[in-house]
């Protein structure tokens, strides 16, 4: 019985071949993001649970240790802590969802009005490092294979080495401590921006932040390009290339370049999502008016829906990006 | 003035190592030439070289490559390249990974030429066309992972002629290919270089292979050539001590020949030699072979061989060819089989590869299982030894059942009933001592410990002619053809009744897969039963009592070596043997005159 | 006419393992010594400090002098004792993390690998989200809830190292357990635990020296990174990265105070990812060789 059973499912599983594959990637890109949609709520609800159901007094950890206990009462009532777990996680998740995010309990100003400008500062700073990472990493990381083990490429790995080693405080303040104070003095060592004025009306304050986050950013990136570049010039269809008599112009751009770039692309996303991550330590070293900045005067001031909004936004773009690799990856893959 | 002019052409690593010194031969239009080593020869090397390439680490440092009147090798960077789009062609050995993934094949095959896509539209059509492949738009819209590898292949070849050129390269373009995809291949080869008026050079380390396409073969060792001529002088009457040995140790499909292997190891690639390169090895030597390395000479044969005692060597050449063995038909008897085997279906990933198979394997009697690759000959071997899971079938072994799957087999099975794997290489844990792999099973099996499994594991290995001064070595500093002796003196030391070998052999060069061959025909007359697993039709018949021939996962004859190789039933087996190609060798006159 | 045996075998380096190559690298040894360095100076530092690290004992940013041979930090305290006592902390709970993370990771990875099927499948699915998942900002979270307490700052890290090592674990474990060695070993029956232990692991310990260089690198900059942000060893205490954010403002007057913490973390750091990257060549080498 068991041969027959065997038989009938290769006779049917066979001759759809093609069709079954590009089903089989759909489908498991389809499962990657309902995976996703899960692991997000599990964010959402880890968020809910540290900061509102912890056990002992959230209300105590807000106002402090010298609170009255009618002060903690009130606390509890403004924010519905006497209500069941469950319907509190409900109200919360559809106030995040809708927007509302509540009022700080720092200023008092509606916590979706005070991030909107450094969503918009943060986001500014991310979009223009990008731009100029991606261009610049396939840049290094070509010419590094290029010149594979000669000066050019050892000294790259060499100080590659070191940034990629190097914590971003550590070499931001050495940066900070070269042009801006110390040093050269060349360069304000704060990135204010006022309230109310974009960010790219103060190119100069810009200008450190970005090199950071630019040439760590780089330094990953680059690497990866590196090695894809290699792995490709070493393949044998370069060298039939060559063979064949293609100019090195050719051989770069036609027969490499397509095939180095495909896993540099996922690890682009990657990098992205680290970036997010890392921007609070950019921000709070520059004093730059970011979420990420936000993010430490907010846990300082024990200022809970702030918090709450902002490790929901971080985390939810931080997994956006990784999601996003994780789905190129698996595309990559099938090619 | 001939075509091709190679003279003293050397490529060196940067170490100073030569892997290549003083490669020369010359090509008429048309002629092909056939050149031929083990691995680490030098051959593939010769082969780029001849483009005034070398790959990276090594540099080609001497001599001359002409081609149609033009030095390639004097050339500059640009001219070089211009020469190489228009004079020579190459073809790779595996065209799977030397098509670039993601560029059309009609945009890799008109790159390079000299004019437009438009005007060369119309000349790649015509040799699509003469390769076999179709030569519409839809086909040149494709990427080469949309084709099989033998289309690849033909794309590689179409690529490499479309250009015109004097001189064509092949580097081995048939290894990956079955049998008969490379009886094809090279037809069109033969074919296409006469037509067209080139030059061939077609590297091979098949004999065979060589000795069916080449006008002239050439004879490549240790960076050296060491004999070179015409097809029939160097295949019918090698001089040179190393031809004759490499000729002795191939196997033949049309009778059972004891398999000569060459004694020692072949030398690493750039290994240096104070006098003649083979001297260790050859059964010929002399102290002066020692002294000097000797120079080229012309033997009365009519070839060229780099040895300074060739007359001597061609007069006593006779003295080392032997009988061909006979089979002793039925040495099982009618006694039990060991193993027997009845409807055993596989499937691999829920398509089904193994159709009812039933066979049985006499004691003392060796079947071989033949079949193309995709045949399910390795999922067979597998789920004989309860590997693979996705399988049905009754076993049974001296006559008692035996269970399927591995974790339900008792110990004394996984005893009697010993695997030895394809690759040398993965064969033996890398972190383990040759001594410790053969001490491992004595332990498990017999509980024995120190002195007395190490004078066992002494015994297994003697048993395959491994000394024991090798026994605290580490898989890594041993060459392919001792490890694969050490896998089989582990699977000695469990005292097996049953030995399954999986293609065994098929990593090894022809003169290693001769002593191995031999071992486990030895091995057979101590009374061990054996199942070989094999796509060569030459070891089945070296080694063979039995033969079951598998294609598409189903048996499609079965019987006697004898009478399955002499006189195949099957169409299939016909094919097959029909597309096997034999070295042409006198052997059939010698041994007249000897015996 | 006697013929000497051929030199087949005699002129081979003698048997190194991989492990020991590794080790004996120029770049693996330098990365090793700078570790080693620091560590000593971190763990015997405070034992040395000339001050209390906490003692008020000048004015701000007060310049060298009065027995503060590198002056004063931002509350008037001895920058000297402040660095000699600030490194002890971050290597404890950077060992710790990556001691946790990479054995779990390991052990998941192999178990992984080993198991195949549903068991792998389920592995690597929790792998996967656990690598999607923000455990930097996740950590901040906690911390800003639960206060900086240093056993839930190592348990934070060494989660976040956990999914990679894992991973990486399986993709070294997997082709070693599809060799046919390992096949062998099943097919005469060996024990799980011999396959794991003798076939496996031997096979992997190079790409987990690199992991553990790359791990230990990871926690350190971690560590450091949330002590800046004010997460980690809490005022007054010392410690290397909130001395870069205390006296950060105060970067014009007295650069040393920041300098020098900063230079220290990344000595470590350097240290680790040289030890890595060297291991990682290493074996790069001598694998693109076997090939």
């Amino acid at each position: 019985m068991a041969i027959e059973t065997t038989t009938a499912i290769a006779v049917k599983a066979a001759p759809p071949r093609r069709r079954s594959r590009k089903a089989t990637l759909a489908w498991q890109i389809g499962v990657r993001v309902l995976m996703g949609l899960v692991t997000l709520w599990c964010i959402s609800v880890i968020v809910f649970v540290a900061t509102q159901a912890m056990p002992g007094d959230v209300a105590k950890i807000i106002l402090g240790p010298s609170a009255t206990s009618e002060q903690v009462a009130q606390m509890n009532e403004n924010l519905g802590l006497n209500q069941p777990l469950i319907s509190q996680y409900w109200d919360w998740l559809s106030n995040v969802l809708t927007g509302n995010m509540g009022d700080s309990l720092v200023s008092g100003q509606p916590v979706s009005e005070l991030l909107s400008e450094r969503i918009f500062n943060s986001a500014t700073l991310t979009v223009i490092a990008m731009v100029l990472i991606l261009p610049l990493s396939l840049l290094v990381g070509l010419i590094a294979a290029v010149f594979r083990d000669k000066f050019v490429d050892r000294s790259y790995l060499g100080a590659s080495l070191v940034v990629t080693a190097t914590p971003d405080f550590v070499l931001g303040s050495l940066v900070i401590a070269l042009f801006g104070t110390v040093v050269f003095k060349v360069l304000p060592p704060v990135s204010l921006i006022p309230p109310g004025e974009a960010p790219w009306e103060h190119p100069r304050q810009l200008i450190m932040p970005l090199a950071v986050m630019t040439v760590v950013g780089v330094t990953y990136l680059s690497r990866l390009v590196r090695v894809s570049f290699i792995d490709v010039l070493e393949s044998e269809y370069v060298q039939l290339a060559t063979i064949k008599g293609l100019s090195t112009r050719r051989i770069l751009f036609r027969h490499a370049l397509p095939n180095a770039l495909a896993p540099s692309i996922p690890a682009a996303s990657i990098m992205a999502a680290y970036t997010i991550a890392g921007s609070v330590v950019i921000e709070y070293l520059f004093a730059y008016p970011g979420i990420g900045s936000a993010l430490v005067d907010s846990v300082a001031g024990h200022d809970l829906p702030m918090i709450q909004a902002i490790i929901m936004l971080m985390a939810t773009a931080f997994f956006c990006f990784n999601q996003l690799a994780d789905v190129l990856g698996t595309l990559n893959k099938s090619r | 003035m001939k075509a091709v002019e190679v003279t003293g052409l050397t490529v060196t690593l940067d170490d100073g190592s030569v892997i290549a010194n003083d490669v020369s031969f010359s090509l008429d239009t048309g002629q092909v030439m056939g050149l031929v080593g083990e691995s680490g020869s030098g051959k593939s090397t010769v082969g780029l070289a001849l483009l005034g390439f070398a790959k990276s680490g090594a540099n080609i440092t001497g001599g001359k490559v002409v081609v149609g009147g033009v030095d390639l090798l004097a050339l500059g960077p640009k001219e070089l390249r211009e020469a190489r789009k228009k004079l020579i062609g190459f073809v790779p050995q595996d065209p799977a990974t030397a098509l670039n993934p993601a560029m059309r094949i009609g945009t890799q095959l008109t790159e390079g030429l000299l004019g437009g896509k438009k005007e060369n539209l119309p000349r790649i059509r015509k040799v699509l066309e003469d390769v076999g492949l179709p030569s519409d738009d839809a086909f040149l819209r494709r990427h080469p992972q949309e084709l099989s590898g033998g289309q690849q292949q033909r794309v590689a070849i179409a690529m490499a002629v479309a250009k015109g050129p004097k001189l064509i390269v092949f580097d081995e373009p048939t290894t990956g290919l079955d049998v008969s995809t490379q009886a094809r291949v090279l037809e069109m080869v033969a074919g296409l270089c006469c037509d067209n008026g080139m030059a061939a050079v077609f590297v091979s380390h098949d004999l065979a292979v060589v000795g069916t396409v080449g006008d002239l073969v050439t004879v490549m060792y240790a960076g050296q050539i060491l004999e070179t001529g015409s097809r029939e002088e160097v295949l019918l009457s090698a001089a040179h001590p190393y031809s004759i040995a490499l000729l002795e140790s191939v196997p033949s499909t049309r009778q059972r020949l004891p398999l000569v292997a060459i004694p020692g190891r072949a030398p690493a690639a750039g290994a240096k030699f104070e006098g003649c390169v083979f001297a260790d090895r050859c059964a010929f030597v002399e102290d002066r072979c020692r002294e000097a390395a000797p120079e080229m000479v012309t033997t009365s044969t009519g070839s060229q061989a780099r040895c300074i005692r060739v007359e001597h060597v061609l007069q006593n050449q006779k003295l080392l060819v032997k009988e061909p063995l006979h089979h002793t038909e039925n040495k099982g008897g009618d006694r039990q089989a060991v193993l027997s085997v009845r409807n055993l279906n596989a499937s691999y990933n829920r398509t089904q590869v193994l159709y009812d198979l039933s066979f049985d394997v006499a004691p003392g009697e060796c079947l071989a299982v033949v079949g193309e690759s995709g045949s399910g000959k390795t999922t067979m071997s597998r789920c004989l030894i309860g590997l693979h899971e996705e399988q049905t079938g009754d076993f049974e072994m001296d006559g008692k059942p035996l269970p399927s799957r591995l974790r339900d087999r008792p110990k004394a099975v996984k005893q009697q009933m010993q695997y030895v794997f394809q690759n040398p290489y993965g064969s033996l844990n890398p972190r383990e001592t040759v001594a410790t792999a053969v001490t491992v099973p004595l332990r498990h099996f017999y509980g024995e410990r120190g002195k007395a499994a190490r004078t066992k594991a002494q015994e297994a290995l003697e048993r395959v002619e491994i000394p024991w001064r090798l026994a605290d070595r580490y898989p890594a500093e041993l060459s392919g053809g001792q490890r694969q002796r050490v896998a089989i003196a582990r699977a000695l030391a469990c005292n097996p009744s049953l030995l399954i070998c999986d293609e065994v052999t098929s990593g090894l060069d022809v003169s290693v897969q001769a002593s191995v061959v031999e071992l486990l025909r030895t091995l057979q007359d101590d009374g061990l039963s054996m199942v070989f697993i094999t796509h060569n039709l030459a070891v089945v018949r070296s080694i063979g009592d039995q033969v079951v021939v598998l294609s598409k996962g189903r048996v499609v004859e079965s019987g006697a070596v004898e009478s399955v190789l002499t006189d195949p039933q099957h169409p299939y087996t016909q094919g097959l043997l029909a597309d096997t190609l034999e070295v042409d060798r006198s052997d059939a006159e010698t041994s007249d005159l000897t015996g | 006419m006697i013929r000497t045996r051929p030199k087949e075998q005699g002129d081979q380096a003698p048997p190194r393992t991989l492990t020991h190559r590794v080790l004996t690298a120029r770049q693996t040894r330098l990365g090793l010594i700078m570790m080693l360095v620091m560590i000593v100076f971190a763990l015997a530092g405070p034992f040395f400090a000339p001050h209390s690290p906490t003692a008020v004992l000048a004015k701000p940013y007060a310049d060298p002098g009065d027995g503060l041979v590198l002056g004063a930090d931002s509350l008037g305290r001895d920058i000297l004792s402040r660095i000699l006592s600030g490194g002890a902390n971050l290597t404890w709970m950077a060992f710790a993390a990556t001691f946790i993370g990479v054995t779990l990771g390991t052990t998941i990875g192999l178990v992984a690998a080993f198991k195949g099927g549903i068991v792998e499948a389920l592995l690597m699915r929790l792998v996967d989200i656990m690598l999607t998942f923000p455990t930097i900002i996740m950590a901040i979270l906690f911390i800003s809830m639960v206060g900086p307490s240093r056993v839930i700052l190592v348990v934070l890290v060494a989660i976040g190292l956990t999914p990679g090592m894992a991973r990486v674990m399986r993709g070294a474990a997997r082709p070693v357990m599809r060799r046919e060695h390992v096949m062998w070993a099943r097919t005469i029956g060996l024990s799980s635990r011999h396959i794991l232990m003798r076939e496996v692991l031997p096979s992997v310990t190079s790409p987990l020296m690199v992991e553990i260089g790359l791990r230990l690198m990871w926690s350190v900059v971690g560590l450091a990174s949330l002590s800046f942000l004010g997460f980690g060893v809490q005022p007054p205490a010392s410690d290397w990265g909130l001395m870069v954010s205390e006296n950060k403002d105060g970067l014009a007057i007295q650069p040393l105070a920041v300098i020098i913490p900063a230079v220290c973390v990344a000595l470590f750091t350097i240290g680790g990812n040289l030890f890595a990257e060297g291991a990682a060549r290493v074996i790069g080498r001598t694998e693109g060789t076997r090939s």
